[in-house]
């Protein structure tokens, strides 16, 4: 498993049966409410936010949503998130501070959406929000790469304590088939753009962005995905105990300094 | 027939005669920095009207883009600027291809090691640090040397209790740095929220252009928003749109004064005000004149 490329994991992560946050949700939280709107502008179906208990631990999800057919992709945009999804994140992330729940990001995006509504409503800015209050929330935050992890529009549910990825996932700066066109105005060289852009939990470890990987089944999760779930509830229900014992200025100093410590150069 | 064929000839003849006897006029060269295009409206200028006028297009007041150097001399005070982190260059950390060589001619035609110059300076004379871009720069896209100049410039004015003016024009994160690009959003603007938590003051002017991952991060996070005219501002390319939806945009789309309209933008200044404007912020949040000359 560990010796695909990162064309090939790119491709278990676009199996149709690969499962998404509408199987996650259930199989790791238990009495899980979901909670709607920004409280502003309206609700993005493409982020799911709520609350539930992980074993006994009250937390709160906030979950970019993949849909498993035609119909659900519809209702939540591929999962590309509009400005108020992100908004709606901040607002549920804010209140999990105020009851000192710990946060779990499941992320799933091939990026933030492009249009004109999404520009209109400020989408670098909601981003942008997102990157700076997340920074300082005084409660444990984790976030899981799931699939895809597309840019900004993934980075905004990524700013975090710990960010764990599953053993296919891809988190990039730009998608392959972007790179691809600028590198080459070809758009059709995404597998080659695939790899030199070192975007598999492997490549994430190496540069320090990426703290865990968790297993997958044989052949991918969606061979097995209960099986997938347990190892992601395994790895959830650990890391939210340890965090969770942190003290909160040591918490926030960590999580400045794992950001803070990325960047290659010389002086 | 034939007589009107003649006929052709003769006047053919008659006119090729004529050119030997005059200069063609095609022959005059008209050197290449001498008229300005407009990018924006169109309209063709003396490249010195365009200078004289600060690089402000005369008919659709466009606010072109300026090198590092001569934004700075705009904004700071004559001899006041001390350059911070000058040295910092960048690596290849996913292994590029010819990453190394673009960076190296870059800087040798910007006259810097990186898109950005960072610094201290006074703004007729109140003292803050100030950042640049410089979009000739590989279009000021923000790699590990953009993002770390820009934390420590926020980190040093955190620790001396100074405020922040940032002139962004970026084309995004550097898609040749991959993901370590892409953090440097979330380490920028963790450094912003230090800086504001601490209580300082940072000023975002926004110039052509300011789009993706610098938008969607430092560049969005003024306490206050400027911006120069008719500039572009935006999170998503403008082609990546019309793909998207499959319609061609208004032109005033991602504006200046459709980010205004939009309420993303706190006030849209003259570049020739900019530095009255800036001075005038700094003034109102109580910072001190400084009367020694620097």
């Amino acid at each position: 498993m560990s010796n695909l490329t990162a064309w090939e994991r790119m491709e278990v992560v676009h199996h149709k049966n690969r499962p998404t946050v509408n199987d996650y949700i259930p199989a790791l939280f238990t009495r899980f409410m979901e909670f709607h709107g920004d409280r502003c502008f309206g609700d993005d179906a493409a982020i799911i936010g709520g609350i539930g208990l992980l074993s006994s631990t009250p937390v709160t999800v906030l979950a970019q949503v993949k849909g498993r057919n035609l119909e659900e992709n519809k209702r939540s945009n591929f999962s590309m998130p509009h400005p108020e999804g992100y908004r709606k994140a901040l607002r549920l992330a804010k209140q999990a501070e105020k009851f000192r729940r710990p946060i779990i990001c499941l992320v799933d995006t091939p990026g933030a959406y492009c249009g004109i509504e999404a520009e209109k409503r400020g989408q670098g800015e909601a981003i942008a929000r997102n990157l700076y209050e997340f920074m300082t929330i005084k409660a444990p935050i984790i976030s899981i790469v799931l699939g895809e992890g597309g840019s900004g529009g993934a980075l905004a549910l990524a700013v975090c304590d710990e960010l764990a990825m599953m053993e296919n996932a891809l988190y990039s700066a730009i998608s392959p088939r972007g790179a691809a066109s600028i590198l080459w105005k070809d758009g059709s060289k995404e597998r080659e753009a695939c790899e030199i852009l070192k975007i598999t939990a492997e490549d994430l470890t190496n540069f320090g962005v990426c703290d865990k990987i968790i297993k997958e089944p044989e052949g991918g999760a969606h061979n097995a995905p209960e099986q997938a779930a347990d190892s992601l509830y395994e790895y959830l229900t650990e890391a939210v105990g340890r965090l969770s014992a942190a003290d909160e200025k040591s918490l926030l100093e960590h999580r400045y300094n794992k950001f803070r410590k990325i960047g290659m150069f010389t002086e | 027939m034939a007589s009107i064929e003649d006929l052709f000839k003769v006047v053919k003849s008659r006119f090729m005669d004529d050119n030997q006897h005059t200069p063609a006029t095609k022959d005059v060269e008209i050197p290449r920095d001498l008229l300005f295009k407009c990018p924006r409206c169109g309209g063709v200028f003396y490249n010195e009207e365009f200078v004289n006028a600060l690089k402000v297009c005369p008919k659709c007041n466009y606010h072109a883009r300026l090198t590092w150097q001569e934004r700075l001399s705009l904004t700071a005070d004559d001899g006041s600027f001390i350059e911070l982190n000058a040295g910092m260059k960048s690596l290849n950390p996913i292994g590029f291809p010819h990453y190394e060589e673009k960076v190296e001619k870059c800087s040798e035609q910007c006259d810097t090691n990186e898109a950005i110059v960072t610094g201290e300076c006074t703004i007729r004379g109140y003292r803050t640090v100030i950042g640049i871009m410089d979009s000739h720069f590989m279009m000021a896209s923000m790699g590990s040397v953009v993002g770390e100049k820009i934390t420590r410039a926020f980190e040093y004015a955190t620790e001396k209790g100074l405020p922040v003016v940032m002139f962004t024009s970026s084309g995004g994160a550097r898609m040749q740095e991959g993901i370590i690009s892409l953090m440097q959003m979330a380490k920028t603007s963790g450094a912003v929220k230090r800086h504001s938590d601490a209580g300082g003051l940072y000023i975002t002017v926004m110039t052509d252009p300011t789009t993706g991952g610098v938008t969607a991060s430092f560049a969005s996070l003024g306490d206050i928003i400027i911006a120069e005219p008719k500039v572009l501002i935006g999170f998503a390319g403008r082609r990546v749109i019309q793909d998207t939806i499959r319609q061609r945009l208004p032109d005033d789309f991602q504006s200046a004064e459709f980010q205004l309209d939009c309420g993303f933008v706190d006030t849209i200044v003259e570049r020739g005000m900019m530095r009255k404007a800036l001075s005038g912020i700094l003034k109102l949040h109580g910072f001190p004149k400084e009367t020694i000359a620097r």
